[in-house]
């Protein structure tokens, strides 16, 4: 029985008919494992093919789940698909990892992902770049690389991800699957090993948009041990998916729809857009004027964060320690400089130097400053289209995947394939990607619904009517 | 050309809170290494803060107690340095919102009292601690201490003299001792202070090159530190030389300042925003509410009690010295107790005991309605002044209380004349010569004759009573 | 913006990163790169904005001031990369 290619709704339809066991699942997935992982490099290492120990009872009992190597779950590496964390076993558990096994869930193990979650396609993992299903000359986006691919190429029922700038939004949009970046505080960042604090959030990855409402529904919530996480309710989102979309308000920012977007992904938008008309739904073009700006506030207050956050490997306490033969500089120092050279890529340094020049003497108002002022700019853009539209529609990313080593060279090209996402995450927004069309090439594309803050339902209901009338998700990659 | 210093204080107090700033942990000292750590006092990967109300309750209640203002907006920042006591590499502090600011605390100086300006208060986290060993190239380190909620406390260039720097770090201890906010032990870390000192010529109003001092591990630690730098300041510029801006570092056994070198680098602590953390809002009334729990400071209490009580300046600030003592005092004159000969036990004989026993007055086996009847007992004349201290060592090694230690002891005082006069007849036999001496105008003699009758009853004589008993029988 | 060798060695000795002569070169060409493009928010007006430090308005976010367990020490010395008894156990620091 195949059970790889199932969604979580119709695994748990099975589990309780008695069709099959867990164990039936986690053995499809080690076959389709052992035939595909070669090709696609989904995982940062081998998962748990063997039941774990799960509770029996809850939405997902019984279900294996895959999350990202920056996600802490105890006694499981946790790598961040980085050197200098190389052998961290994490001694505790991320607050969405005891939310996955309250409601029965399964870690199945761990996706691979840029390193520390630099970077939009997965080349700057220090194991290995994951392909993307559909053509594996091509990158499956990024840093949720892993966690995209392995649920395009039915290694994993579902996964989570985690997004700062488009990282679970952009590889599901690659890969053909359904991603969300749920609004800033929706759900707990406690235990997820912190690329840019005021804009991570941890999300779903899944095969169609019921799965993921119902696994948002499981991850969210207020956290006591997350200061910057809402003391609000979480909705059943799978319920209210459901009602109506006719009559809703859509805008399409015409900042959006420029040079550089691909001309397949363009039809494919447009397509999409007649597709939801003759549901009932009416568009209005808006403006969201200070999208340009986007991509450089986002380089700056990330990288400033991130320069902070990772200041923290050091070969003290975990992880990497290296210290070299010799050395001019103090000992400790020498340590801290061999044990970060060693432990971090390119990527990471060139954020880190980026990062720390922005805050350092002399450049903080110039960049740091500025660009925080800047944030509020775009964040006011986003309020104010939200004033009249319910949703935001546009394309998820400008191109379909792209190769292998294409952009690895201009780290600046690299950035700019962020350019649809990062806006959300400067606002704090919630949005989601979802299959949307496919090119001549046979790549998938995937297209964004941007909510108001707290305004997941409607995305969901959006995302879920769209595809009801749409045969996207039922693709499968041929590898 | 005559200098004049310029001192300012930059003090780091920990808070006295169950938990440490942004976790849970216990905020104890000395308990076995790394043992009170969690993944966010770590600063494990992933792990997040979450402030702790106590620790910003206590800040106000010390920022209103230095009449400081009280920002209703304040926040957090990120100060970032390398430095394996500091677990995530950056130290969660404030930086332009401190949460209190332009305060001020007043000191004894040689004109009379005056305020010292305070320039702010802010929170942060404390650092770990680190071992150097003696025998390898290697340092051991403890997060016990890591995430500890601490104070910042910064004067003003406002202190002109190594003891008004004393004056000020011994009043400010105090304030915090009666806030019950810190334990304020140098000696164990829980109170730490740094000094910056320039010259200027007398007069001049603007600040010379200034020093920063640290390592100083007392308050006279520090005005030691302040009264070296200063002479070798002035040295150097007697000279004609000019003072470099450093760190330098008190040397105790040395009793010297050497520079820090390996600090040396310049300070670009990149400050922003600590984002996991929302910022903290309060209102004027909240803060008033916080204001109206304060207790009495010790300033004011001093006024108190010599208002109220007719006490000396000197005899208010000895028993203001300690909350402990004042209000041991205050129960004592609440039972009605008489309160100049209160003080006067309280800071003569029990203080006595205090200091003998190292113990506070909470620790001596007394209570203030034990302490006035063994006052009533002395004043009244039923024991002696001497057997009235004997008493008191007496109640406090075994708790009775001191009529029954009279009684047990048979100490009360003998105004019995015809028992007195036997004694007195011994004596005199005893002591020919003296009885010659006084005879023949000595007026010595009788005190010492006095003194013999005192011993031969055990010091159960009442003095006055005997003396006016040998001036009878010894009259010519 | 123009950034000098020397300004990449600051930086990278500010965040402790030990880099090549050939990574200097590198950085220093991407990172005027990316200044450059940066710059562009110099158009804007942004006299009369607060900056904005939190994507979500939450204020006053407390705990009480009450224990919680902490970790076992000897767990945390499993993962160390060296220890002596429960102590992290790190290179002389020099003072
Ligand atoms: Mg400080
Ligand atoms: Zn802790």
């Amino acid at each position: 029985m195949n059970l790889s290619s199932q969604t979580i709704t119709e695994l748990k339809e099975g589990l309780k008919k008695g069709s099959f066991r867990t164990a039936d699942i986690l053995a499809s997935l080690k076959t389709r494992y052992e035939s595909v992982e070669e090709k696609v490099r989904s995982f940062a290492r081998a998962p748990f093919f063997q039941e774990r120990e799960f509770r029996p009872s809850g939405c997902l009992e019984g279900i294996p789940i895959v999350i990202k190597d920056n996600i802490c779950s105890e006694g499981d590496l946790t790598e961040c698909c980085s050197k200098v964390l190389s052998g961290f076993v994490s001694p505790y558990n991320a607050t969405v990892v005891e939310h996955l096994r309250e409601a029965g869930a399964l870690i199945m193990g761990k996706a691979n992902m840029d390193e520390f979650a630099f970077g939009s396609s997965c080349e700057t993992s220090c194991f290995y770049p994951t392909r993307n299903p559909w053509d594996t000359s091509r990158v499956p986006g990024g840093s949720s690389g892993g966690s995209a691919a392995c649920v395009a190429a039915d290694e994993a029922v579902a996964s989570l991800g985690s997004d700062t700038g488009g990282s679970i939004r952009q590889p599901a949009a690659l890969c053909g699957v359904v991603g969300m970046k749920p609004t800033y505080g929706r759900v707990s960042r406690y235990g997820l090993i912190a690329f840019a604090s005021s804009l991570d959030q941890i999300g779903p990855l899944t095969k169609d948009v019921r799965d993921n409402a119902l696994l948002l529904s499981v991850i969210a919530g207020f956290d006591k041990r997350d200061s910057t996480s809402a003391p609000l309710p979480v909705p059943d989102y799978g319920k209210e998916m459901e009602a109506d979309i006719r009559g809703m308000k859509i805008g399409i920012p015409r900042e959006y729809f420029v040079e550089g977007l691909d001309p397949e992904v363009r039809s494919c938008l447009a397509e999409a857009r007649a597709r939801l008309e003759s549901l009932g739904v009416t568009f209005g073009e808006v403006n969201l004027p200070h999208t340009p700006y986007a991509v450089s506030v986002y380089y700056i207050v990330a990288t400033a964060e991130a320069s902070s956050n990772l200041a923290r490997f050091d070969g003290v306490q975990y992880g990497l320690r290296a210290t070299p033969a010799s050395s001019l500089e103090p000992p400790l120092i020498a340590m801290y400089k061999e044990t970060r050279d060693k432990g971090f890529g390119a990527e990471a340094k060139r954020r880190m130097i980026l990062g720390t020049y922005v805050l350092s003497s002399g450049y903080y108002d110039a960049y740091y400053l500025r660009a925080s002022k800047a944030r509020r700019l775009i964040k006011e853009d986003f309020d104010s289209v939200f004033k009249e539209y319910d949703l935001i529609l546009t394309p998820t990313s400008p191109t379909p995947a792209f190769k292998l080593g294409e952009k690895t060279e201009d780290p600046l090209s690299m950035y700019l394939s962020d350019i649809y996402t990062i806006s959300a995450n400067l606002a704090g927004v919630p949005a989601l990607s979802l299959p949307c069309g496919f090119t001549k090439a046979g790549l998938p594309v995937g297209m964004q619904v941007i909510g108001p803050s707290f305004g997941e339902s409607d995305i969901y209901r959006l995302a879920y009517q769209y595809e009801q009338k749409t045969p996207w998700h039922k693709m499968k990659p041929q590898l | 050309m005559t200098y004049e210093p310029v001192i300012g204080l930059e003090v780091h107090v920990q808070l006295k809170t169950a938990t440490k700033a942004f976790c849970g942990c216990a905020n104890l000292f000395g308990s076995k290494e790394n043992s009170h750590t969690c993944p966010v006092c770590l600063g494990l990967p992933g792990a997040l803060p979450v402030f702790n109300e106590k620790a910003l309750k206590s800040g106000v209640k010390v920022a209103l107690a230095l009449n400081c203002a009280v920002r209703t907006f304040t926040k957090f920042d990120r100060k970032n340095y390398y430095y394996p006591d500091l677990p995530k590499n950056f130290q969660i502090s404030q930086y332009d919102v401190p949460f209190a600011q332009t305060g001020s605390l007043e000191i004894q100086a040689r004109e009379g009292r005056r305020l010292v300006k305070i320039k702010r208060v802010h929170l942060e986290e404390d650092a770990g601690k680190l071992i150097h060993a003696e025998d390898g190239p290697y340092s051991l380190v403890d997060y016990n201490r890591a995430g500890t909620p601490l104070l910042e406390i910064v004067t003003e260039p406002d202190l002109f003299s190594p003891q008004e720097a004393y004056d000020y770090l011994t009043d400010l201890k105090l304030i915090l001792q009666y806030l019950d906010v810190s334990d304020c032990d140098m000696e164990k870390g829980t109170l730490r202070c740094d000094a910056n000192v320039s010259l200027r010529p007398a007069a001049s109003q603007t600040l010379g090159t200034k020093t920063e001092l640290k390592n100083m591990n007392s308050f006279k630690a520090v005005k030691m530190a302040l009264d070296y730098e200063i002479r070798r300041q002035a040295d150097v510029l007697a000279e004609g030389g000019r003072i470099l801006q450093e760190t330098l570092l008190w040397d105790e056994k040395k009793q010297a300042t050497h520079s820090m070198r390996s600090k040396e680098e310049a300070h670009d602590y990149r400050y922003f925003p600590e984002p996991d953390l929302p910022p903290f809002v309060m209102t004027t009334s909240e803060i008033e509410e916080i204001r109206k729990e304060l207790p009495e400071l010790p300033e004011e209490k001093r006024r108190r009690f010599t208002r109220d009580f007719g006490l000396s300046r000197k005899d208010s600030e000895t028993l203001t010295a300690s909350v402990r003592l004042a209000d041991f005092f205050e129960a004592c004159v609440n039972l009605s107790a008489e309160p100049k000969k209160t003080a006067n036990w309280l800071i003569g004989p029990v203080s006595f005991q205090m200091n003998s026993r190292n113990q506070d007055i909470t620790q001596l086996r007394l209570s203030p309605s034990a302490l006035m009847e063994l006052i009533d007992l002395a004043e009244t004349g039923k024991i002696s002044q001497l057997a009235a201290k004997d008493v008191l060592q007496e109640m406090l090694e075994t708790g009775e209380k001191p009529s029954r230690i009279v009684e047990e002891k048979n100490l009360g005082q003998v105004s019995d004349s015809s028992v007195l006069k036997t004694v007195i007849e011994q004596v005199l036999a005893a002591h020919q010569k003296s009885v010659a001496d006084y005879q023949s105008g000595k007026e010595n003699a009788l005190m010492f004759l006095v003194g013999q009758v005192m011993r031969a009853s055990g010091g159960k004589a009442n003095p006055k009573t005997a003396r006016q008993l040998l001036i009878e029988r010894l009259k010519p | 913006m123009t950034i000098s060798r020397n300004d990449v060695h600051y930086i990278a000795h500010l965040a402790r990163l030990g880099l090549t002569e050939e990574e200097v070169s590198h950085f220093q060409v991407q990172l005027e790169g990316i200044l450059r493009y940066v710059d562009k928010l110099k158009e804007l007006d942004i006299s009369n904005v607060e900056p904005m430090a939190h994507a979500l308005d939450l204020k006053n976010v407390f705990r009480k001031d009450e224990i919680t367990p902490s970790l076992d020490p000897r767990a945390l010395m499993k993962i160390a990369p060296a220890s002596q008894g429960q102590f992290y156990k790190v290179p002389k620091v020099i003072e």
